[in-house]
């Protein structure tokens, strides 16, 4: 369904006559099944959310493509409702001056509903995601990290895309809201059978939630392995990976 | 109406509105409002103090001074209003676009604007009624020529801190349009920054306006105009200081009332500087005292 083939980005080195750029990503290829979820890991700096902008479309490859159902996701029309995000920071991913109810009903308007059915189709999300309908008149300041987190996913989920973009979805909150809303990730795909791509450098939350892995160092691809060998990888970044998890 | 609501909860807010408002309605309706035609001249009543039939006196060629203010209103609030609109709507555009795109885009807009900027305001504005020649809307059209370039430089700015944030990125991911964007998110939450900026250049835009017809560039000479009336009870300062005062006082209630409603908006657009609901807050104190009441009993 998504298809990434050959993938390079470079960055210009600050300064306007400086002619050296940074690689930050080099020769990327994976696919994403429908339906799968896949994970991305690697640490800071390993050039990660860079390929999840890259992936969302919203930034162009220097070189290779992303492919969405056969199309570039480039294109606007492409990804229209059709691919969706959560992001790590909670406090910026909502607008602030739009209340919940507002926020939910953006999205929606990309699809032909009436407004009676969008609100209904409100109520509906909240409840998903563990939320009632006392929720729609606040506003992103008056909510919880796990709260505003909640009404990012419900937001994400809302036009039924085929894949969403987690990228550090679960990170910044704390331990037992992380598991929550982990939790709540694997119901709506069961409910909505979508992807996920799933950006992260907790290999802890990765395992917890993905079919597959994919480990990124240094912007290169190390390995990919499936969820249940992920006992015998082979790269030593993996199992170093894995060693400090585990310890 | 939220907005509304909020102005009105703001009392200095509500306040600086309605007499911004009733200064507006004044200047649109002159000739209802003013009791005698302010271009007038009845030399028998000159330097006349206040009496019943003109309120605040009359000029040095015996014209009523009240009549002129309101007459005054025209050119020193209302076509300054506009004037300020055109460039808050045009540097305000470029701002968004600049700070949105970036890139290539920013990098020519704010080039032209560092040229427009390298003019010294005053001069260039003296340039271009030099070119034009004098009378209001030439220099209104040298306001706009002057003013749009230092909009869309702070507008920019402030948009810059948000077109990076997440609701952007978010937006753009879900397939929705630049232009979409830019009026549905990225507007609303530099409104409160365009309404600071572009109240505190309409404060300065009056005084400009007031002082090009002081020079005897702007509006000619029988009409009203606030500036031109101070400039004219200038040769009767110290002997009758209280021609002055009426444009004076004019001038400085309409540029406060403009600053103060703008802090007002700030905070009424801000869902987060508003302080909700203070009524129930009221409410909860006389039921703790019941309690505290019960207690005790």
């Amino acid at each position: 369904m998504l298809i990434v083939e050959g993938v390079e980005k470079s960055y210009k080195k600050s300064g306007i006559f400086s002619r050296e750029r940074t690689r930050v990503l080099e020769d990327i290829s994976f696919e994403c099944k429908a339906g799968e979820c896949l994970g991305i890991i690697g640490e800071s700096g390993s050039g990660k959310s860079t390929l999840g902008r890259l992936l969302l479309g919203i930034e162009k490859p220097d070189r290779g493509t992303v492919s969405f159902e056969g199309r570039s996701i480039t294109e606007r029309r492409a990804r229209r409702g059709g691919v969706s995000a959560v992001f790590q920071d909670y406090t910026s991913s909502l607008h602030p001056f739009y209340t919940v109810e507002q926020a939910l009903l953006e999205p929606l308007k990309l699809t032909d509903m009436k407004l009676k059915d969008m609100r209904k189709k409100v109520d509906l999300l909240l409840t998903q995601v563990g939320l009632d309908a006392a929720y729609r008149k606040k506003y992103p300041h008056e909510l919880s990290g796990g709260e505003a987190q909640r009404v990012c996913i419900a937001r994400a989920v809302s036009t039924e895309p085929r894949w969403i973009l987690l990228d550090e979805a679960v990170s910044s909150l704390d331990g037992s809201v992380q598991l929550q809303v982990l939790e709540l990730l694997k119901n709506l795909r069961e409910i909505y059978g979508m992807s996920y791509i799933f950006i992260t450098h907790d290999i802890q939350a990765a395992a917890y939630i993905c079919d597959r892995l994919i480990l990124i160092r240094s912007g290169r691809i190390d390995e990919i392995v499936p969820i249940e060998r992920l006992k015998d990888v082979q790269s030593a970044y993996a199992r170093d990976l894995l060693r400090m998890m585990i310890t | 109406m939220n907005l509304y609501k909020n102005i009105r909860n703001d009392k200095l807010a509500a306040l600086s509105f309605s007499v911004i408002l009733v200064i507006v309605a004044a200047g649109l309706f002159a000739p209802l409002f003013a009791p005698h035609d302010p271009n007038e001249v009845q030399m028998e009543l000159r330097y006349a103090s206040p009496s019943w039939g003109y309120l605040l006196g009359n000029d040095h060629l015996g014209r009523c001074i009240l009549s002129r203010l309101i007459y005054g209103i025209r050119p020193s609030v209302l076509w300054v209003f506009v004037a300020l609109v055109i460039s808050v709507v045009l540097g305000g555009g470029l701002g968004l676009i600049a700070g949105y795109f970036r890139g290539k885009t920013d990098a020519v807009i704010m080039r032209i604007c560092d040229v427009m900027l390298s003019f010294p305001g005053y001069v260039m504005s003296l340039a271009v009624i030099g070119i034009l020649g004098a009378g209001l809307t030439n220099v209104l059209i040298a306001f706009v020529l002057m003013k749009w370039a230092w909009f869309a430089r702070v507008i920019r700015t402030s948009v810059l801190q948000y077109a990076e944030s997440d609701y952007i990125k978010f937006s753009k991911a879900l397939g929705f349009g630049n232009f979409r964007i830019i009026v549905k998110q990225l507007l609303p939450v530099s409104l409160p920054d365009i309404a600071v900026t572009s109240s505190s250049a309409f404060g300065a835009m009056i005084l400009q306006i007031s002082g090009f017809s002081f020079l005897g560039l702007g509006i000619e000479a029988p009409h009203a105009e606030w500036g031109m009336m101070l400039n004219e009870a200038r040769e009767v300062m110290f002997t009758r200081p209280e021609l002055m005062l009426a444009p004076g006082l004019a001038i400085v209630v309409i540029v406060t009332a403009v600053n103060f409603l703008s802090d007002g908006l700030q905070v009424a657009l801000d869902p987060k500087l508003i302080v909700s609901k203070p009524k129930l807050q009221r409410q909860e104190i006389p039921s703790a005292v019941e309690r505290k009441g019960e207690e005790v009993a």
